[in-house]
């Protein structure tokens, strides 16, 4: 009796009959034609970057980058107006989770605010009244000195590393190399790249930055930069100055007037969470939690000064 | 094949877009999901080495002309993992079901090993304990969350070739 048995799926060779040398010289080539695809592109990649990293912001590398920039520009506002509804859903909804408890809290320190309000000014229209009578000269002041440029954010830091933002606003926008952003919680960074349609915003919680910040109610004064574990710390605080649990710190504005400082004084940075010392080290460890929340940025302000800065000689 | 460059630029530029845009604000746990990275791996595993080498240097590039960021940093590191599993589709991983899931899981937690890598390199601060410890887990699982739709998605344009040497045979005798 005739078996006949099937497979579904039977190799038996190539239906095109190859010899053994030429079967092996086409792996070789083959092996061969992927390493050096993979070869020139790895140099490529370490040439852009050490090119980019070496030049200057108005060198080739990063022109170029700004050119492909702004045609990706449309593309990302696009994406970005879409996705704006369902992000306020969502944020709809994670607000609410924390309502109640948010509401009571808010409810007091509204009443606080209040009478601390009037206080202020009071305290305002005595300041004015003393400074009129001085003829005190005084450098840029936060907000009065500054008109903004309101910019929404494009792309947001894309992992730990780079803590960094792109804005919608750029050199034709008025938008300058350093100038300070902030957000109506408080100061958010500086402008780290401009190009014409876009800029980049360097957070204050990239390991780059640092501020010069000072406690408003004990008036002292430390450099606020990021910690380990993402917070802020206010660093070179000596141990002989006074610092409370629950201070507010804001920017310092110029302390020298050979290096003035790029954030004018007065901008909230955030609130102190934690104060420590110990016989080792020199300085006080105070941790800062921000006002700003750097993590659900939409849009930012970028400062432009109406006075100009000016340094010593 | 100009079709399936076509298709895959297509694919890798709306990715690098919504990865830029949209997912890029979206902070779960610590982590953001890489729909760019689970793209470009997919592509990868379905067209070989020298196509999933050459798609992750240019969505490398993209990404970082984006983000505004050091040109070359991306595309180094997305290069190397898509040649990589290239060559794992190419080989071991044809025809696995569970190859996608395998590459995604392997390639994302060396791409924060190497990104911490070439950042430090750089001079770029970064928490290696936030990167390794808190952000790679829940990246993990919400790359490997998107590892399924994607890879249909991606399998649905660009169908895996036919090979000529298994045909259906039968057997007489």
């Amino acid at each position: 009796m005739p078996r006949n048995r099937s497979a579904r799926v039977a190799v038996l060779g190539s239906p095109a009959r190859r010899t053994a040398t030429s079967s092996y010289s086409s792996r070789v080539s083959s092996t061969l034609k992927r390493r050096i695809v993979l070869g020139v592109l790895v140099v490529v990649s370490l040439a852009l970057i050490t090119v980019y990293f070496r030049e200057p912001p108005s060198g080739a590398l990063h022109g170029l980058q700004g050119s492909g920039a702004a045609v990706l520009h449309p593309f990302e506002v696009g994406a970005e107006r879409v996705a704006a509804p369902f992000r306020d859903v969502y944020g709809w909804f994670r607000g609410l989770v924390h309502a109640k408890s948010e509401n009571g809290r808010l409810r007091a320190e509204v009443d606080r605010l209040r009478q601390q309000v009037i206080q202020n000014n009071t305290a305002v229209q005595e300041n004015q009244t003393l400074r009129d009578q001085l003829a005190y000269v005084d450098g840029p002041r936060f907000p009065a000195d500054f008109t903004a440029v309101n910019a929404r954010v494009l792309a947001r830091p894309p992992g730990e590393f780079d803590q960094q933002i792109v804005i919608s606003a750029g050199s034709s926008s008025g938008v300058k190399l350093r100038a300070p952003v902030v957000t109506a919680d408080g100061l958010v960074g500086d402008v780290t790249l401009v190009t014409r349609s876009e800029a980049r915003v360097t957070l204050l919680t990239d390991g780059q930055s640092a501020v010069a910040a000072v406690d408003l109610q004990t008036k002292a004064v430390g450099i606020l930069r990021h910690g380990s574990g993402g917070g802020l710390i206010l660093d070179r605080v000596s141990k002989d100055q006074v610092v409370g649990n629950g201070d507010t710190i804001i920017t310092a504005g110029t302390q020298s007037g050979a290096l003035p400082d790029l954030y004018p004084r007065g901008i909230q940075i955030g609130q102190v969470t934690s104060v420590g010392q110990n016989d080792t080290d020199l300085y006080k460890q105070i941790q800062v939690s921000a006002f700003v929340r750097f993590g659900s940025l939409d849009s930012v302000v970028v400062l432009k000064s109406l006075k100009p800065i000016r340094s010593l000689p | 094949m100009t079709a399936d460059v076509v298709k895959a630029a297509a694919l890798l530029f709306v990715a690098a877009v919504i990865q830029v845009s949209l997912l890029s604000a979206i902070d779960l746990a610590g982590a953001v999901p890489n729909l760019l990275l689970v793209t470009l791996l997919c592509v990868a595993l379905l067209r070989g080495a020298i196509f999933g080498a050459a798609a992750g240097f240019v969505a490398g590039l993209l990404f970082d002309t984006a983000q505004l960021q050091t040109l070359g940093v991306t595309s180094l590191l997305l290069t190397v993992g898509a040649y990589w599993i290239g060559r794992y589709g190419e080989t071991t991983g044809r025809d696995r079901g569970h190859a996608p899931y395998l590459s995604v899981f392997v390639v994302t937690v060396l791409f924060s090993v190497g990104a911490l890598l070439l950042n430090y390199l750089l001079g770029v601060g970064g928490s290696a304990r936030a990167v390794l410890v808190d952000g790679l887990v829940p990246s993990l699982f919400f790359n490997l969350l998107l590892t399924a739709p994607v890879y249909a998605l991606v399998r649905r344009l660009l169908p895996p070739f036919e090979r000529l040497e298994a045909q259906e045979v039968r057997l007489l005798g």
